[in-house]
């Protein structure tokens, strides 16, 4: 009996525990207890800042349910999920490629395509804002020179949302792309040789050695773009502010909204908690499933 | 052939890309009340737009508010992450396992649906509207992506043997790791550096929340809030955009390797 003690205790001390106690103080601190706390709050009634607030069960997760709004942004929140995957997926393999080729001006375009990770999404929605704005945009500029009537895409709800998408997309494309050119230098040379020997196309090659060896990078990024588009919120402020009126929230700026603007902390909690699920289930089906399409290489 | 129409390709996509960085400038130097098109230069380069907008949106104090939150979360993230991975990485223990799971899948939780109960209790402590908060806060955010790289550089690249090595000359476990292990973990330290500096230095989802009084607020704040008070006055919001982004540009366009094997091994965090 004392042996196990001891042999216990000594195991303890081995683990050297005392090395990640403050790690442990600030994850618990900052994340576990407010993730719990959410949790608890979404169950209640609370506004924001009073002392006291109600238990109400299930009502806010019914009404939740009920409330049109939380369709519409969840919609929202997938176009802007799911939209900025497929683009910066294509487009960020296309630039791979191209750049990939020994070619002049690969270096410098491929830094000019980089640059926009490296600068705050606020300022680039900004910046873009400048571009697409109704008075004095440059698209609007162009479309006057050629005599066109002005357009308004910020203010447009059917338009705003794909602007807001091109946007993420612009500055986050460059991930896409270093990761996608990583992976293409990692497949060996003797695939492609061997290949036109054996008398097959460019699009077979492509479709049969590139895109099966790819496979590891397509997963990576999907899963780190999914997550990005379904949290997006700096960009949406900058551009549209949510506007007009609902139509181009995410789920983050509706929380925020509905905490800040709506005294609404107990609802916002429950949106939280749907928004948690949202992207953990679909950052996860993502995993598994281009996880179970690579191959060996 | 080909290669000449790829490369026109490239050039073209440069052009393309570097679109909204010319009507940005063309933008923040142009007088106000000038209305000719974004894509004309200025005739006359009117610089008074930077003196004006960093009098006007603060950026002064904003400029001083980011870099030291950047700094101090950025050290503290590199001291208490490292320290972490250390015994996570050497010793195989089950309660080290345990915690080394536990890290890695608070990742998955998304900061932003917390907010809720993050601000209350941030409230509670009494840290709303402090530097204090926002160093925190990015630290506990970004520890378990630091102490995954820390702990899989330790595990694949540091030989156990210097350790033993210095057990034998008689230094204690904490001696060991600052003076031996610590130096050679330059790499890694390298890319938390940068992950964590882009990352806070661009913060504006804490920051909006935690940073509402105009003293303590960070470059993305003041932005925000000039932008809402100047939207008619678009190329002094442009020339604040300059200002705000230009450390981190520079820096990229000298540290450009580190800066692009840093941010792809902190991608995962996204």
């Amino acid at each position: 009996m004392q042996k196990i003690k001891t042999a216990r205790f000594k195991n303890i001390n081995d683990s050297l525990w005392y090395m990640y106690v403050p790690a442990l103080l600030f994850i618990g601190f900052f994340i576990l207890y407010p993730f719990l706390n959410g949790i608890r709050i979404s169950f209640t009634d609370w506004d924001g800042f009073s002392q006291t607030y109600n238990y109400v069960g299930l009502d806010q997760y019914t009404r939740m349910l009920s409330d049109n709004n939380t369709w519409l942004v969840l919609r929202n929140t997938l176009l802007y999920g799911v939209g900025s995957t497929v683009l910066q997926n294509v487009v960020g393999l296309l630039y791979a490629i191209l750049l990939n080729q020994s070619i002049k001006f690969k270096a410098i375009t491929r830094t000019i395509i980089y640059l926009p990770v490296i600068i705050s999404p606020l300022i680039m929605g900004y910046i873009w804002y400048f571009f697409f704005a109704y008075q004095g945009g440059a698209l609007n500029d162009i479309i006057m020179l050629f005599g066109g009537d002005p357009v308004n895409l910020l203010g447009n709800p059917d338009a705003n949302i794909w602007i807001i998408v091109f946007v993420n997309t612009f500055q986050f494309v460059g991930v896409a792309m270093i990761i996608y050119l990583a992976g293409l230098q990692s497949i060996s040379g003797e695939y492609y040789e061997a290949a036109n020997i054996d008398g097959a196309s460019s699009f077979q090659q492509f479709k049969k050695i590139t895109l099966p060896l790819l496979m590891p990078s397509i997963t990576i990024n999907v899963v780190i773009n999914i997550i990005g588009g379904l949290k997006l919120f700096d960009v949406i402020i900058a551009l549209t502010n949510g506007g007009p009126g609902m139509a181009s929230q995410s789920m983050s700026t509706f929380m925020y909204n509905l905490y800040f603007s709506r005294q609404d902390a107990g609802y916002a909690a429950t949106q939280g908690v749907l928004m948690m699920l949202v992207i953990l289930i679909l950052s996860f089906s993502a995993l598994i499933y281009f996880r179970s399409k690579e191959v060996e290489a | 052939m080909k290669k000449k129409l790829l490369t026109i390709l490239a050039f073209f996509l440069a052009v393309i890309h570097f679109v909204p960085f010319y009507v940005l400038i063309t933008t923040a130097l142009k007088e106000r009340g000038d209305f000719s098109s974004k894509w004309v230069l200025p005739s006359d380069i009117n610089w008074e737009n930077f003196s004006e907008a960093w009098e006007m949106a603060n950026l002064g104090s904003a400029l001083f508010n980011t870099a030291f939150i950047t700094f101090f979360a950025a050290t503290i993230l590199i001291f208490v992450g490292s320290l972490a991975a250390y015994p996570l990485a050497r010793k195989q223990t089950k309660l080290n396992k345990v915690v080394y799971y536990l890290f890695i899948s608070v990742m998955i939780i998304p900061p932003l649906a917390a907010l809720v109960p993050l601000y209350q209790l941030v409230v509670s402590i009494g840290l709303m509207n402090t530097r204090t908060v926002a160093i925190l806060n990015n630290v506990a955010s970004f520890l378990p992506l630091t102490i995954f790289l820390y702990s899989g550089f330790i595990r694949s690249t540091i030989p156990k043997s210097l350790e033993e090595a210095a057990r034998i000359d008689g230094a204690s476990t904490p001696g060991i790791f600052f003076k031996i292990v610590f130096p050679l973990l330059k790499p890694v330290t390298a890319s938390v550096l940068i992950i964590s500096c882009v990352y806070i230095w661009n913060d504006f989802q804490f920051a909006i929340f935690f940073l509402q009084d105009r003293s303590v607020h960070t470059m993305t704040v003041a932005l925000s809030r000039f932008f809402g008070e100047n939207a008619n006055n678009l190329q002094l919001v442009g020339a604040a955009s300059i200002i705000a982004m230009l450390p981190m540009v520079v820096l990229f366009l000298f540290l450009q390797k580190q800066f692009i094997k840093g941010l792809a091994a902190g991608s995962v965090k996204g």
